[in-house]
């Protein structure tokens, strides 16, 4: 099925003076994968994407496209397509002809150049639209006229960067889906850059976050989201409530934390902290919002969390609670909504409780900052 | 509050009419006098309406090759200039940001240094140049037109670099990224993104450039060599004397150059108004039967409508109309007023004569009240003789033009009497 191609960043940096914008990057992608890279904003996702299109050189390291070396090769040359973060549609060319540019650089004929250019102006469901400028379409039309332009110029790589950042959250969604669908009926590869946590998790075979620089962690969607292997990436993606502490005790891959705030409290040790915590160390403890629930009795153990509720919110699916632990220590408790009205528990005490397979602990660390 | 108004309404016209009196005014006589028919261009008194200066400047040769050499010469600057400043507004552009001030400072040089040591420094330089070559003097390194061209698009390059500027610092560069990405080469990312985007510039740049060179005067004085160009031989005429064809080459000039704007303010209107709505302006176009579109809403339209008809009135015209029978009439009005004059002053020395006669032969004269200014003028202008009493005190009163200018002025032969004392009536003399 897969017609793409792989594409490897192997010992990558990338300095623009003496600043370290790309810092040992090794990833490597599957030929027909839909690949993400997701970090916050001035990471280096851009930067790595133009690395990999050709537009900049890495000062060290190879990048390899289907097999070959690209250093040396310049971006016209590479096959690779990029959709620019702002889209960079020419201006005074019709659609039409923005979407055939690719085929008029290698100089096909007029009559063949519109014909493709209709073919797929129908896939973007654009039909009969190819004569307007496009400064005449909505953001979401040139957003799709981006897509078929790049797709025009038959690439074995798709490069996307940030294309769906501009739209409003019912388009974005519509696009997601959509481009996960020309994705998989045109087989080709597609490296994709967002900040959006959730487009990165709905739409990728694998994820890559960034942190300034570098690359935490490079997984599929649900290890990313249940396992992470620093505290930035648990704290980046989705949503976490944090416990910081020092280890008291391990027993197989579970570890006992005393937290600094909240009492011992007891945690799974995720694969990649396995052997590099140890008793005594600093370590941060994460326990996901919807892993928390209302504890059957009071009893004090070590997956019980007391705390006040703060404040309640309503979220359609879900209820959040929001609530302060001892020491003010501020969490967050979602549960799903069951259709019952609920009796408001806004300034009583609560005590919480977790399934200690849903709690993790790493290292002591960065977290992402809110 | 209402004569407040209206006071001020009153002296806001008013500093109007002044301010495009000054500003077109001296245009507006220029023109009159190149349809009025004395051979020295004045606007009044108005004699007769006359087509003849502007055969007579179709006939000039010495003007027509000046325009012709400065249509080559302007040709040449835009090609060059154009080339020369897209080149410079891209390296300034694109170059390496440490080096982009000096760089500039360099390229916009020219534009502050006067326009008189270029032409000097160009002359100089290619002379050396030619020299060390060991290449005759007449060789193309010397030939007015190349140096000319040289000279003027060191500083009109500039010019056109700071255009190109302007419209590229709006350029976004991911554009020509993006023609790369897919698959284009540096030229044709160049050609089909980067031109048609820099074309108004170009354009501007271009009509910036011909008229820049067209005008010039400083540097091109130092470079013209064999080839003068028409601001060269304007100025040439000037120092020998003038004939209102000059006024009708100016009259040309304003004229070519109003319709050019004109038509330009046609076009853009025209633009906007298919970029404001595109569907109605093809439906205006398509019907028949209704004014074509752009003239309903367009003032400048209908200015250039009218210019066109005003234009070919004035050739149908001219080509019938002749001015002969009413020159013939005014050169009568001059030969009686003239006979009348000489009559006079005869008559006042005949009266002089006669005074001295009753009154003796006495040299230093009795009637002093007036010969005290007589002499007193004649002590200051040592050579009134050789001037043929041109300078004679009567010349300076205006009640009395005198009989001398026509047959015994000095200049009228080889200067078409430019300096012929009846145009100095209200001046005074000046050649010396
Ligand atoms: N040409 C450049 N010269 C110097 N620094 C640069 C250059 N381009 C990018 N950087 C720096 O490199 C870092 C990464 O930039 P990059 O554009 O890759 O961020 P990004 O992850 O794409 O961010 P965003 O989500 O906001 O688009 C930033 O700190 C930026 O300031
Ligand atoms: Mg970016």
């Amino acid at each position: 099925m897969s017609r793409g191609v792989g594409v490897s960043l192997q010992d990558v940096w990338i300095k623009f003076g003496d600043f370290v914008a790309v810092r040992e990057a090794n990833v490597d992608i599957q030929g027909g994968a839909f690949f993400s890279f997701l970090g916050p904003s001035g990471c280096g996702k851009t930067t790595i994407l133009r690395s990999v299109s050709g537009f900049l050189d890495p000062s060290q390291g190879k990048i390899i496209i289907g097999g070959n070396d690209m250093a040396g090769i310049g971006p016209n040359k590479r096959p690779t397509a990029l959709i620019f973060q702002n889209l960079a549609l020419f201006p005074l060319m019709k659609v039409w002809e923005n979407i055939a540019f690719s085929l008029e650089v290698k100089g096909v004929g007029t009559a063949a150049r519109r014909k493709r250019a209709d073919e797929l102006l129908d896939m973007i469901a654009l039909t009969g639209q190819g004569d307007k400028l496009p400064s005449e379409l909505s953001g979401g039309q040139k957003q799709r006229v981006a897509i078929a332009r790049a797709l025009c110029a038959e690439p074995d790589v798709l490069l996307l960067d940030e294309p769906l950042s501009a739209l409003d959250l019912k388009l974005r969604q519509h696009m997601r889906t959509e481009l996960r669908e020309i994705q998989q009926r045109v087989g080709i590869t597609f490296i994709y850059i967002t900040h959006d946590q959730s487009e990165a998790l709905t739409m990728s075979d694998h994820v890559a976050v960034m942190k300034a620089g570098v690359i935490d962690q490079i997984s599929d969607g649900q290890t990313i989201y249940d396992d992470p292997s620093t505290p930035f990436v648990a704290s980046f993606v989705g949503e976490n409530n944090v416990f910081r502490g020092k280890v008291k005790s391990i027993d197989g891959d579970k570890a006992l934390i005393s937290t600094n705030r909240s009492g011992d409290l007891l945690s799974r040790i995720p694969l990649s902290a396995k052997g590099t915590l140890g008793v005594g160390d600093d370590a941060m403890m994460f326990i996901r919002p919807e892993a928390l629930s209302i504890a059957k009795d009071d009893a004090a153990a070590n997956n019980h969390v007391t705390a006040l509720v703060l404040n309640e919110e309503f979220e359609g699916q879900t209820f959040n609670v929001f609530l302060e632990g001892d020491g003010g220590k501020e969490m967050k408790m979602s549960l799903v909504n069951q259709g019952k009205a609920r009796e408001s528990a806004k300034g009583s005490s609560l005590t919480l409780e977790y399934a200690p397979d849903q709690a993790i602990v790493l290292p002591a660390g960065e977290l992402a900052s809110e | 509050m209402k004569s407040q108004n209206l006071v001020l309404k009153i002296f806001l016209g008013l500093y109007l009419a002044i301010f495009f009196s000054y500003l077109l005014g001296p245009l507006i006589i220029m023109g009159v006098t190149a349809f009025n028919s004395p051979g020295f261009p004045r606007a009044a008194p108005w004699e007769c309406l006359t087509f003849e200066w502007f055969e007579v400047l179709s006939n000039d040769k010495r003007i027509m090759t000046g325009l012709k050499n400065s249509l080559i010469v302007g040709s040449g600057t835009v090609i060059l200039s154009v080339v020369l400043g897209l080149a410079g507004a891209l390296m300034l552009t694109q170059i390496y940001p440490k080096l982009r001030a000096t760089f500039y400072t360099i390229v916009i040089a020219p534009i502050l240094i006067p326009g008189v040591v270029l032409g000097i420094s160009t002359l100089v330089f290619w002379d050396r140049l030619n020299i060390m070559l060991g290449l005759s003097g007449d060789s193309f390194l010397h030939n007015g037109i190349f140096l000319t061209i040289l000279g003027q698009s060191t500083f009109i390059a500039s010019y056109c670099m700071l255009v190109f500027l302007a419209r590229l610092q709006r350029f976004d560069m991911g554009l020509t990224e993006a023609a790369l990405d897919l698959g284009a080469t540096n030229v044709q990312a160049f050609r089909k993104v980067l031109v048609p985007f820099l074309m108004p510039a170009i354009a501007s740049a271009a009509v910036l450039a011909f008229l820049a060179s067209f005008e010039n005067y400083n540097t091109t004085t130092f470079t013209f060599g064999k080839y003068p160009t028409l601001t060269i031989e304007l100025a040439q005429k000037v120092r020998y004397g003038i004939n209102p064809s000059i006024s009708a080459l100016a009259f040309t000039i304003v004229v070519l150059t109003i319709f050019a704007a004109v038509t330009h303010e046609v076009t853009q209107r025209r633009k906007q108004l298919a970029l404001a709505s595109g569907a109605t302006v093809s439906a205006i176009r398509g019907d028949g039967f209704l004014l074509p579109g752009f003239l309903r809403s367009n003032p400048a339209a209908i200015v250039l409508l009218v210019l066109s008809v005003g234009a070919v009135a004035t050739v149908g015209f001219a080509s019938t109309y002749s001015p002969d029978s009413c020159k013939v009439v005014v050169r009568e009005q001059k030969r009686a007023l003239q006979q009348k004059q000489i009559e006079k002053i005869k008559q006042q020395r005949l009266q002089q004569q006669r005074d001295k006669a009753t009154k003796g032969p006495d040299i230093f004269g009795a009637d002093k009240s007036k010969v005290a200014p007589q002499s007193g003028f004649a002590t200051k202008s040592p050579g009134v003789g050789a001037f043929g009493n041109v300078f004679a005190p009567t010349n300076l009163d205006k009640t009395q033009p005198k009989p001398e200018s026509k047959t015994e002025s000095p200049g009228k032969g080889a200067f078409g009497n430019v300096f012929a004392p009846t145009n100095l009536n209200e001046t005074g003399p000046k050649k010396p």
